[in-house]
């Protein structure tokens, strides 16, 4: 009846026993709350059942925080075993509980708190930045973000109920088989990234659809703001890259379910196959996250600046240069695995090749603040501090791409700090800044900049010193993923140093978390009005709130700098409104998410009967979805000069 | 805080902890830095003459990034505000240039290392090279010398001055045999025989370890390799343990045991019965077929 | 106008959009491919391709596919022209095909895994079955489109909706075609050529 899902599926650690605790305690606070206050049905029909952009990018970013904090707890953990427990043995985290819990921490920063945000911030920002109202496929868009949800929830089911992969985050084979990883962790793994996967394929194609084709009059693609387009290249390289990953966890799926030999170690099974694939795909995935953290620094120094963004032409070259060769660089990742002297040297050369256009765009951000006017808000030294971190990421990426320097650094500490500089220096900090640079525009109010600037020097010295010992800590030795070592090697004074720099990390966090609550609590005093940092594109043309419709009038762009110019020219916008159609809310996207969920938690427990009927469930439930009739609904043009007249009389 | 504050602190900031962490380092033992063998020794003079070479970028965006920051902030009425410039074409061709100019010598540079340290290559020598076959359990190590018809568990005993062909494979999950102070490091996976050709040119004890994950004794795998100042103490060593009472055996039967996942870290000395027992380990997972997957056995396809 | 105006724009949308999507589909096609490709001689003491596969049926469902191809675009082109029985007949004969080749896929299946040589005997079995089996799974899939397609025709009619659907179908069936002609040659052909 159930499947392999017994009572001993609970967790029997002490640890896990109180994640798990403290995690349910805290949804049913929530759920309690949520009822007693009666918010069930506004959260249905104002939130989960949404088809506004704007409203599923805020619940791809709640739902990356919430990651973030899980995943921020994990490594805490990892850290204080590394820093405090791992000379004695007597740990209270046992190596198979470490390495479950590291495999947690990569699949969840990568999949649901990078990719969360970044979903999250394109679907904020794309369609106005091109002026337009809606996305290309409102439905499934909503599809797209519960099955990230669906993922997300797999992901963390196992917390509770049996164990997760501790395999590492791209759980390389044969480890990750049947004979080396029998339960049901390594099931978890494969089905919540596949769910999750598909869900972010489906919204590559949704948002490549969108900038192609519904961009404002006159916007043609060399006058788009430069967010869009790095979101157009990392769009481009979703649509290349996660068919393989479908294809990847689908044949190891198929190895642990049906007992197949894709990538056993036996049978004629071939794990270096797997690796190929997977980083086929897991190269180009870190510039499907860096590539639009790219395109917010690109939009914050202009702004910033108060000055155009030097070399836009460039900016774009640049782009693709780097789109292209991210899909010929994958051997990198594993130089020590023997093949020839050729082939390394000629994936080495790609690899240092990428530095060229990331180099150019470095140049250009720093030379389009040479005789601009520059003023040091927060989004602004979140770029400082990107430019600086980045370059020694980028010089330490520089090293491991020379295949000779590899083979003596490779799965070392060094290669966790450079690609955590890469990520969090790249990704992290880019997403920070776009929250303190477009948060006003959503919400009215500005966060509170005392309190982030203490944000930001905690992130930026709690990142430096819980990075920068690892680089040293790679040199000496020291090998990642490491539970225990021997207290005579010398690493612990580093390791300390690491677990110190994480806790500044958290004291940043916490300082985000207050930043948030004060800024809420005193919204009247950091009011600000549409337009608060005097910004270029289109977003900042609309009213604060946006109305539902973004735009009332769809006037025509006429430059690159679409909003600078008409403020500059005094344009005024036109008045003359017509009736807009806006899609009416679904709750296909909900119900898809939860089957898909069914699909997952039924294959890894082999519960066949669910697996059957949410599988069906699935199918019918997207036949049904794509008969609906009452897909839209009208706002009159009289509605809309209402409207207008509500969010813009205010302050005129 | 004035803003220039902000600008100085970014830059300064990582160069300090960054001195403060090289500082703290240096008191410490840093095998990739303090090489035992000319590949370690190659191997750290890449990491030197890359890291010179990328300060000629990284100098400039650290500089320029301060400078402009501080001179063009907004309070500072009396710089140049050109709100409308969109780029100056020859400037954007200089820093084209340079990344590529910078690039193009490194690619040289990583071509020929790339040949010249490869691993499946041995190393020229005048002195007859000691071969040594390496299998990576779950979770100790395993060390065979075929020729000396010995076996030893979680240490591995070599001369100074020999070239020490290894070829290594796994009998479970892919592992890598890495030893910092000799450098390269290289996967073990079943059913294949990787190649690693490394030497030490110094007596001395060095610590290696794997460096990929593979289960909950991989923290545990690391060894010790002993460096015996010349191919005559080697040799003598070998005799001294043929010599002894030969109470611990290794041939097929026994390894089907000794190879089951264990935590036991001890170290073993073992006669070796079976010289082709290595061999053996490789091909036990390649019982395909048809001689395709020859090149799977013996090294890997370019 | 304004209307036939926005149907365009959509229309454009859904095509463009499901181009795309068939291109993710080649993507995850191809990655089956490459896999099949290194584990083509990997039998681990199992059967080979040419000990297996029974060219009389293969041909048989090559020339079946290729039909149902045809005859959905003979659907295609009496919808052009309005004839609506014809089109259905057409329609009905691309459903009896694709169904016919599924039948004879499945047979297939079921007697190599009758005779202990299923996908978990060897890595190049795994890799043919999925191979051939996730095009038989995209085959099921048009499958269920076409009567959600009749469905639809039954209960509204030839809708500008129907009508777009229905192009699209066909693009996917004969993209279907297109794997499956490469499915014919990379497996089948150079499988028992060895």
């Amino acid at each position: 009846m159930f499947g392999r899902l017994t009572l001993d599926a609970l967790p029997h650690d002490p640890v896990t026993i109180g994640g798990v605790a403290g995690g349910t305690v805290g949804l049913l606070i929530i759920i309690a709350a949520m009822t007693y206050f009666k918010k069930w049905g506004w959260l249905w029909r104002e939130w989960l059942t949404s088809l506004d952009p704007k409203k599923i990018g805020v619940m791809y970013i709640v739902v990356a925080v919430i990651m973030l904090l899980r995943g921020l707890a994990d490594v805490a953990m990892l850290r204080a075993q590394q820093a405090i427990f791992a000379t004695s043995p007597n740990s209270p985290i046992s190596p198979d509980l470490f390495q479950q819990v590291f495999s947690a921490h990569g699949t969840i920063m990568i999949f649901f708190v990078a990719m969360g945000v970044i979903f999250g911030l394109i679907n904020l920002i794309v369609p106005l930045q091109i002026g337009a109202r809606d996305v290309a496929f409102p439905l499934l868009n909503s599809i797209s973000f519960w099955l990230f949800v669906a993922g997300m929830v797999l992901m963390n089911v196992s917390l509770g109920l049996g164990e997760f992969s501790a395999a590492g985050w791209l759980a390389y084979p044969p480890l990750s088989e049947l004979a080396y990883s029998p339960g049901t962790g390594v099931d978890y793994w494969i089905w919540s990234l596949q769910i999750a996967g598909v869900g972010s394929l489906l919204s590559g194609v949704n948002f490549l659809i969108t900038i192609f084709l519904m961009r404002r009059k006159g916007m043609t693609l060399m006058k788009m703001p430069i967010f869009v387009w790095s979101v157009v290249t990392s769009m481009v390289l979703v649509i290349f890259a996660f068919p393989i990953l479908t294809a990847t966890l689908a044949m190891l799926g198929l190895d642990r379910l049906l007992g197949m030999h894709f990538f056993t170690a036996d049978m004629g099974g071939n794990p270096m196959m797997y690796v190929n694939l997977i980083w086929a795909w897991g190269h180009p995935e870190v510039y499907i996250l860096v590539l639009p953290a790219f395109g917010v620094f690109s939009e914050i120094v202009p702004v910033f600046s108060r000055k155009k963004l030097f070399g836009y032409t460039s900016m774009v070259l640049a782009l693709i240069a780097i789109m292209i060769l991210s899909f010929t660089v994958w051997l990198h990742h594993f130089f020590t695995m023997g093949a020839g002297a050729n082939v390394n040297a000629f994936f080495g050369i790609m690899t240092m090749v990428i530095a060229v256009p990331t180099g150019v765009k470095v140049f250009n951000w720093i030379f389009t603040m040479f005789r601009g006017r520059v003023s040091f808000q927060t989004p602004m030294l979140w770029f400082m501090a990107f430019v600086a971190t980045f370059t020694i990421g980028g010089v330490t990426g520089v090293l491991m791409a020379v295949p000779g320097i590899d083979f003596v650094v490779h799965n070392s500490l060094f290669l966790v700090a450079h690609f955590h500089n890469m990520i969090i220096g790249g990704v992290l900090f880019g997403a920070f800044a776009a929250y303190a640079y477009w948060f006003p525009k959503f919400t009215g109010f500005r966060l509170h900049e005392g309190l982030g600037k203490v944000a930001f020097w905690c992130w930026l010295v709690g990142f430096l010193v819980a990075f920068l010992p690892l680089y040293a800590l790679g040199f000496m030795g020291a090998v990642r993923r490491m539970d225990h070592y021997d207290a005579s090697l010398g690493w612990q004074g580093l390791f300390i140093a690491a677990g110190v720099g994480v806790l500044i990390i958290l004291l940043g966090v916490f300082f985000q978390v207050v930043q948030l609550a004060y800024s809420v609590w005193k919204r009247k005093e950091l009011a600000v009005g549409p337009d608060p940092w005097g910004g270029r594109t289109l977003e900042w043309a609309t009213s604060t709130p946006i109305a539902e419709y973004n735009f009332a009038t769809l006037d025509a762009v006429h430059d690159r700098d679409a909003y600078w110019t008409v403020k500059k020219a005094h344009e005024k916008l036109s008045a003359q409104y017509y009736d807009i159609h806006v899609p009416n809310n679904s709750g296909y996207g909900a119900l898809i998410g939860a089957a898909a969920l069914g699909v997952g938690f039924a294959l890894i427990w082999h519960i066949w009967w669910l697996a059957g009927v949410s599988m069906i469930a699935l199918i019918a439930l997207v036949i049904s979805s794509t008969q609906r009739t009452d897909v839209e609904h009208v706002i009159t043009a009289r509605e809309v000069a209402l409207t207008e007249k509500r969010l813009r009389g205010k302050r005129a | 805080m004035k803003s220039w504050h902000a600008v100085v602190a970014i830059i300064l900031l990582p160069i300090i902890i960054g001195l403060a962490v090289f500082a703290y380092a240096s008191t410490q033992h840093v095998p990739v830095f303090d090489p035992q063998g000319s590949v370690g020794a190659h191997e750290k003079d890449l990491i030197l003459f890359t890291l010179a070479l990328s300060t000629v970028v990284v100098i400039p965006v650290f500089l320029m990034l301060g400078i402009f920051a501080w001179r063009y902030r907004d309070t500072n009425h009396k710089a140049a505000y050109t709100p409308d410039a969109e780029g100056n074409r020859w400037l954007e061709l200089l820093w084209w240039g340079i990344p590529i100019a910078i690039i193009a010598v490194l690619s040289v540079v990583t071509w020929v290392s790339t040949h010249a340290l490869d691993p499946n290559k041995p190393l020229e020598s005048t002195v007859k090279p000691l071969n040594v076959q390496v299998v990576a359990l779950q979770w100790r190590w395993l060390f065979i010398y075929p020729e000396q018809r010995i076996a030893s568990v979680n240490e591995l005993v070599i001369p100074a001055g020999t070239p020490v062909n290894f070829r290594i494979t796994a009998d479970g999950p892919m592992s890598a045999l890495w030893i910092p102070s000799l450098g390269t490091q290289v996967y073990a996976m079943t059913g294949m025989s990787s190649k690693l050709s490394l030497i030490a040119d110094h007596t001395g004890t060095f610590r290696g370890s794997n460096s990929n994950i593979s289960g909950t004794g991989y923290s545990d795998m690391y060894f010790n390799v002993k460096a015996l100042p010349s191919r005559q103490d080697f040799d003598s060593w070998v005799k001294a343990f043929n010599d002894r009472p030969k109470h611990e055996h290794l041939d097929l039967d026994q390894y089907l045991t000794f190879a089951k996942p264990t935590h036991d870290k001890s170290v073993q000395y073992l006669h070796l019965h079976d010289v082709s027992l290595y061999d053996e380990i490789v091909s036990k997972y390649a019982h395909s077929d048809s001689g395709h997957h020859s090149s799977k056995h013996e090294g890997h396809e370019e | 106008m304004k209307d036939a105006v926005e149907e365009k724009f959509l229309f454009n949308k859904t095509t463009i959009g499901f181009w795309l999507y068939l291109m993710t589909d080649c993507i995850l096609f191809a990655s089956l491919f490459a896999t099949f490709a290194v584990l083509r001689h990997a039998t681990a003491g199992g059967p080979s391709g040419s000990q297996i596969f029974e060219m009389p049926l293969v041909m048989a469902e090559t020339i079946i596919l290729l039909t149902s191809s045809f005859t959905c675009g003979l659907a295609l082109v009496a919808l052009k022209a309005r004839k609506i029985t014809q089109m259905v007949v057409a329609l009905a004969s691309t459903y009896i095909l694709g169904a016919a080749f599924l039948t004879i896929e499945i047979s297939e299946f079921a007697k190599l895994i009758g005779e202990g040589n299923g996908p978990a005997h060897s890595a190049f079995l795994s890799a043919f079955f999925t191979l051939v089996g996730t095009h038989g799974l995209h085959i099921f899939m048009g499958l269920l489109w076409l009567l959600v397609l009749v469905a639809m025709l039954m209960r509204r009619g030839i809708t500008s909706k129907w009508v777009r659907q229905m192009t699209l179908f066909a693009l996917f069936w004969h993209f279907l075609d297109l794997v499956w002609i490469f499915i014919f040659t990379v497996v089948y052909l150079m499988g028992v050529a060895k």
